[in-house]
């Protein structure tokens, strides 16, 4: 600390005649300063942490699929693929444009529906139908799907994504509320069966 | 002068409080080798340059920009046409971004040749490492901040990538993405990994790098024939500094300062003639009319996502970067001592090539990206004139469901149209009716099968067509099965 000038050492008078039970009143208050930084070092950290860690929470993804109405089913009409948009479940005000997720309505027969998400199972770029052949397309890498969302040709490893939906009050219904990766369909919170991992 | 005097005496008072005057000026004139003050040492300090600016630069634009979903694109939109010089301030750091990651590449290059990162400057090396990937992870952030079109699905392409990830991939994407999808706390997470994370961890990194430089001096010039020995290299390197050594300032750094001045000099020039980047289209994912296309030093990892076999891609993609980044970190480690010189490392000098001219190529690649399909050349690309003229009506049928089934959007025809498949302008002479019928019904090779889609009429029509496709000195395909049968008896 004070080394300005060299032929002013400093000495510590204590430290020449070191006594046991000085040095462990010192150590003891080493120890205790440690102890006391570690728990207030602690007690940010896991905060901290579970602040940070919380979007991948499992309480916080049981409570993200809720169902979303996608309007009415006269919109669909049978034998057609459709575009759609919903507002994903959870959002916030700054979202803007994000939170608004679009999706492909495939309506089979009066009773009978596929839900596409728009991504890509490849790398999530967004599919475009082609009606007239029957095709959904990824501009990206060049991804293409059959009408009933299977898997036709390019890099992808599986079929489209599907929601889970469902018929109410004239309406139809989808389970939404997150990416689909390969690692989560859109209507199922798979990460949520892994035990363990949660944050506090 | 007594102006100078004052001047001076405050300057004492200052130094003799702070105390930096002599350690200042001891790193400022330290003894460098006579060679190393050459054009060849110049691309570290220009990155540190580059760095200065991405910072002064970045700096200005967080007194305007909006980190927020519903304000970021906006913002870009006022910065760039009404804040006045801010269209030059974004082209600034855009450029500065591009010429940062381009100089880093080039100093790891410089450094890789000759050896600087044997004894005793391996550590360096690996801070080194580090830092490439902090600003390459500025660059990805960077491209968030720029909250368009190409920003969001960059972001999707990422979370897909995470997602791949066995057993925790969903969390690992809720965790980047600070939600379960794109959108307010995705840009305000990169924001913070912009702004403060990455940026802070950069400066503290390079501080580390620099001081190490300071310490153990800059890499001699290499001379094939002289190896680095650990028990001898600190003396040797110590004797040549005071042998044939030159005050690191001003002999040196006047090269530094000249290249580091051109540099930021070209950045100005960029940035003035080709102006900022995008904003492309608002981040509005039901826009779905779209073509994803990352920046530019990230075309490469977009040609090997479209080029990797599937079977191997999420391997590669996972285990790659860190099997990739590994080897380089520990490479002063596999190979700390011995010769520096590029001219006797043929298979280090071998090496850098490789994976030089593949960086390249699959650059190259990435924009042409051929895999895309031309979402649009179905409707906008019409069936040239020439291949239309003495058509029969079948024929011509056949033209027109070319078009409207998309099979435009993957195959060009007179050199317009996809280039994911191969251009029909002589498809004839490749496929026999036969296989033209079976490769539009069945698919395959990379093509949907077409036959739900197609009624026999249409699927006639459609082969008649592309059974003219071949220029009138060429033969058509046939069947050899078919021709042989005359002249060679059966056989198995």
């Amino acid at each position: 600390m004070s080394e300005s000038s060299p032929d002013n050492k400093p000495e510590d008078p204590e430290s020449t005649a070191p006594t046991v039970r000085k040095l462990s009143r010192r150590q003891m208050l080493g120890v205790l300063g440690i102890g006391i930084n570690a728990l207030a070092g602690a007690m940010i950290a896991i905060p901290i942490i579970g602040y940070i860690i919380a979007p991948a929470s499992r309480r916080r993804m049981d409570k993200e699929l809720a169902w979303v109405s996608l309007g009415e089913l006269t919109k669909y009409p049978v034998g057609q693929t459709r575009f759609a948009t919903y507002r994903n479940p959870t959002s916030v005000p700054w979202d803007g444009d994000t939170a608004d997720v679009a999706c492909w309505v495939r309506r089979m027969s009066t009773d009978q529906w596929q839900v596409f998400a728009v991504n890509c199972a490849h790398l999530g770029c967004p599919v475009r139908w082609f009606p007239q052949s029957g095709l959904f397309m990824c501009p990206c890498h060049g991804g293409v799907y059959y009408a009933d969302g299977s898997r036709a040709s390019g890099p992808p490893p599986r079929g489209l994504f599907t929601y889970d939906y469902k018929i109410d009050a004239g309406q139809l219904w989808i389970k939404a509320g997150q990416m689909p990766t390969l690692s989560d369909m859109p209507s199922v919170a798979t990460v949520g069966k892994i035990k363990g991992g949660t944050c506090a | 002068m007594r102006l100078i005097e004052r001047l001076k005496s405050v300057g004492a008072w200052f130094d003799a409080r702070l105390q930096l005057g002599k350690p200042v000026r001891e790193a400022a004139t330290h003894r460098v080798p006579r060679r190393s003050a050459s054009w060849a040492y110049v691309f570290g300090s220009a990155s540190l340059t580059l760095l200065i600016l991405q910072v002064v630069t970045g700096i200005c634009l967080a007194l305007v920009y909006v980190p927020a979903a519903d304000g970021a694109w906006g913002s870009l939109q006022h910065l760039n046409q009404v804040q006045t010089f801010g269209w030059f301030i974004r082209a600034l750091h855009g450029w500065g971004s591009n010429f940062m990651v381009a100089m880093v590449l080039l100093h790891m290059c410089q450094v890789f040749l000759f050896g600087a990162f044997k004894y005793p400057r391996e550590l360096t090396w690996m801070v080194g490492v580090l830092l490439l990937v902090l600003t390459l992870g500025m660059a990805f952030t960077g491209e968030v901040m720029r909250f368009d079109q190409d920003a969001y699905w960059g972001l999707g392409i990422g979370a897909a990538i995470m997602g791949r990830v066995p057993l925790i991939g969903g969390q690992l994407v809720k965790l980047m993405l600070g939600g379960p999808i794109i959108a307010g706390e995705t840009l305000s997470r990169f924001f913070a990994l912009h702004v403060f994370v990455i940026p802070g961890m950069l400066l503290a990194f390079v501080g580390v790098h620099l001081l190490m430089v300071l310490k153990l001096g800059i890499n001699e010039w290499p001379v094939p024939g002289r190896l680095v020995k650990r028990e001898t290299y600190l003396k040797e390197y110590h004797e040549e500094t005071l042998k044939d050594g030159v005050p690191f300032i001003p002999d040196a750094f006047r090269k530094d300062l000249v290249f580091s001045g051109i540099t930021i000099l070209a950045v100005i020039a960029c940035a003035a003639i080709f102006g900022p980047f995008g904003p492309n289209g608002p981040p509005d994912p039901t826009v779905v009319q779209t073509s994803p296309v990352p920046d530019f030093f990230f075309l490469w990892i977009f040609a090997a996502l479209a080029l990797l076999p599937p079977n191997m891609e999420t391997f590669l993609l996972l285990v790659g970067p860190v099997v990739g980044i590994g080897l380089l970190i520990l490479l002063p480690l596999i190979s700390g001592t011995g010769e520096k010189s590029w001219l006797r490392r043929p298979v280090a000098v071998l090496i850098m090539l490789i994976i030089i001219i593949a960086l390249a190529a699959t650059t190259q690649l990435g924009i042409k990206s051929r895999w895309s399909p031309h979402m649009n050349a179905w409707s906008s690309a019409p069936v040239p004139e020439k291949f239309l003229k003495g058509r029969t009506p079948v024929q011509l049928q056949g033209a027109i469901v070319i078009q409207a089934m998309q099979c435009r959007n993957c195959h060009a025809l007179g050199g317009e149209g996809g280039q994911r498949g191969p251009a029909l302008d002589d498809v004839a002479t490749r496929l026999t009716e036969d296989q033209l019928f079976r490769q539009v019904i069945q698919g395959g090779g990379n093509m949907p099968a077409y036959g739900k889609n197609l009624s026999p009429s249409q699927a006639t029509a459609l082969v008649s067509f592309l059974k003219t496709l071949h220029s009138p000195g060429q033969r058509p395909a046939e069947n050899s099965a078919l021709v042989s049968t005359s002249s060679v008896p059966k056989g198995p």
